[in-house]
């Protein structure tokens, strides 16, 4: 009987071949050109004036698979070079990005913990902060946007305070919710043994509520990956959200479909990162 | 101190007498004890009892009767609506390392080793001690339960009696004044049960522990127990509410050196059982 995961594998990748082979016959589609027999003279030359070259055999303008591998190959071959600010290699785009993102993440963590554990353990807390954290929630960062530039006056910065105020909410609301159900039994524990305030909040709640907590950084991290690329496309200058925004600019799909690409892979290996740290915390009962 | 004590509380008449009588052996004293939830309907009153050095005290009675708030007011992790509790003469007012608590649900942090369960406990108690200090007193009490070969093992990993095992060494490792079981083999089978309760019993005739139980197993509290509470519910009678309460002590008459296996072939087993069993069936129910 073969493995789950080698199965999983080779549908995957079945998958793949599928979406590439539909790509490449949608992106090789019929030219232009093709039905030149049928045109009068006059048609051909309105075409040409207008840039349908009849004779010219041209695609539907969407790249081809092979043409975003050689993009995607060029870019990989040289991801360090910087020729001036609108042309970064693109690990110097990544890591403008992801240095925002983890400047801005972990602001965050360093007023959402604290925060949270205060509304966690006082009813009182929570009832205060709740209307204010139920109104800022749902607020989509990128409104914050124009009122950071405004009062921050840099770009840079405003793009990491706007990942700041997308990555508080979720960590805020799931460290206090785990701090609020640590289970009464293990506070007795402590509170018989005598244990000092500051020494139940380290070793008593913050192990218990760990998972909780790390659920909310994991689903932050996402929210702040997905925001920085928009908020970049806003601010410019650098990052992978701007050279997506870059690349549009010069009309080079090959460029945006790569970016995306490197974006999504990213992504997804942030987030193994923290559901490893998961894993990590994560305890049987 | 006796005169900021006296100051804070209102000291009956009796406990003011009671601490200056050389009665030296009464390590707990509880007096007029009572909880209620709804002002008119206390769940239970009046109850006022004391524990003797050394002495095992089991409390026995049907559920929702209050055994587990009397147990939780003696730890000092709940407050009476009236009464008040002494513990060497000095009030209870909160939670205390002189008084150890094994808690039904075992209460073990799932994310720390058994080793490290303990040692949290050790550490609690005497904060300054190195680190050799403390794995040697946490090795100590983790082979007086037997889970030596299980030491570097999670909660999880163990069984319901194992689990209870390592509960048990909690309480005892920070060498309380007295302990405080709630219902501690509720949830075990009748075997380990049995095997648990010995132990327990080797263990607190060794250390001389002062112990308060709360049990619904009568064989339970007639092997353990030196006097067993019975305790009834409150209940609305013809004459209106009458809250619940300790309706009788019973001394345990079996000479104290009694095993498991050989408890039902003594003198005076079953009249105690009888006795216990019968107050239960017709009597915990106040009228």
């Amino acid at each position: 009987m073969r493995s789950l995961n080698l199965r999983a594998t080779v549908v995957s990748l079945l998958l793949l071949f599928c979406f590439i082979g539909v790509w490449q016959l949608a992106s090789s589609g019929p030219l232009v050109g093709a039905a030149a027999g049928k045109q009068t003279a006059e048609e051909l030359e309105y075409l040409k004036m207008m840039g349908k070259d009849a004779g010219a055999s041209k695609s539907t303008g969407f790249p081809s698979p092979l043409q975003v591998a050689q993009a995607s190959l060029g870019h990989l071959s040289d991801p360090f070079y910087d020729r001036g600010p609108n042309d970064k290699g693109i690990a110097i785009q990544l890591a403008h990005s992801l240095g925002r993102v983890g400047l801005g993440f972990l602001l965050a963590v360093l007023v959402a913990i604290p925060l949270g554990f205060l509304i966690g353990m006082s009813p009182l807390m929570r009832k205060a902060f709740d209307p204010f954290i139920q109104v800022l929630k749902p607020i989509s960062p990128l409104a914050w946007m124009p009122l950071a530039l405004y009062t921050l006056k840099d770009s840079d910065v405003s793009g990491i305070f706007v990942i700041f105020i997308c990555s508080v909410w979720p960590m805020l609301v799931n460290t206090a919710f785990g701090v609020a159900s640590v289970k009464r039994e293990w506070l007795n524990v402590a509170s018989t043994l005598e244990v000092s305030p500051l020494r139940k909040a380290f070793q008593v709640i913050l192990p218990a509520a760990a998972p909780t907590i790390l659920t909310g950084m994991r689903i932050s991290m996402g929210i702040a990956w997905l925001v920085i690329v928009a908020a970049e496309m806003l601010v410019g200058g650098t990052g992978i959200g701007y050279f997506v925004w870059n690349e549009w600019n010069n009309l080079s799909l090959p460029n945006v479909i790569f970016a995306i690409g490197v974006i999504g892979v990213v992504g997804m290996l942030l987030d193994l990162m923290f559901g490893q740290v998961q894993k990590m915390v994560t305890y049987v009962e | 101190m006796w005169s900021d004590l006296s100051s804070r509380t209102q000291l009956t008449p009796a406990a003011l007498s009671h601490g200056k009588t050389p009665n030296v052996n009464a390590l707990l004293k509880i007096e007029g004890l009572s909880k209620a939830f709804v002002a008119a309907k206390p769940v239970f009153a009046d109850v006022s009892f004391s524990l003797a050095r050394g002495e095992f005290v089991c409390i026995i009675g049907h559920s929702g009767c209050g055994k587990t708030t009397i147990l939780n007011v003696l730890a000092g992790l709940d407050t009476a609506t009236t009464g008040n509790v002494f513990m060497d003469g000095r009030e209870v007012i909160g939670p205390s390392l002189e008084r150890g608590v094994v808690f039904q649900s075992h209460a073990l942090m799932p994310w720390l080793t058994v080793r490290q369960n303990i040692a949290f406990a050790v550490k609690s108690r005497w904060p300054d001690w190195g680190k050799a200090e403390v794995n040697g007193h946490v090795e100590k009490f983790v082979a007086m339960v037997g889970l030596s070969p299980a030491i570097d093992k999670r909660p999880a990993q163990l069984s319901g009696g194992m689990k209870q095992r390592v509960g048990i060494a909690r309480a005892f490792c920070i060498q309380p004044k007295m302990l405080l079981l709630d219902e501690p083999f509720g949830a075990l089978d009748a075997l380990t049960r049995g095997t648990i309760q010995d132990e327990l019993m080797s263990i607190v005739r060794q250390t001389q522990q002062t112990v308060f139980m709360i049990t619904h197993d009568v064989d339970e509290a007639i092997l353990l127990a030196d006097r067993i509470l019975l305790m009834s519910n409150g209940n609305e009678s013809e004459a209106g509410y009458v809250p619940g309460g300790i309706a009788e002590v019973v001394v345990n008459p079996l000479p104290r050196e009694r095993v498991r296996a050989s408890l039902h072939h003594l003198d005076g087993y079953y009249e105690l059982r009888n006795h216990i069993v019968d107050f239960l069936v017709s009597r915990a129910i106040a009228h």
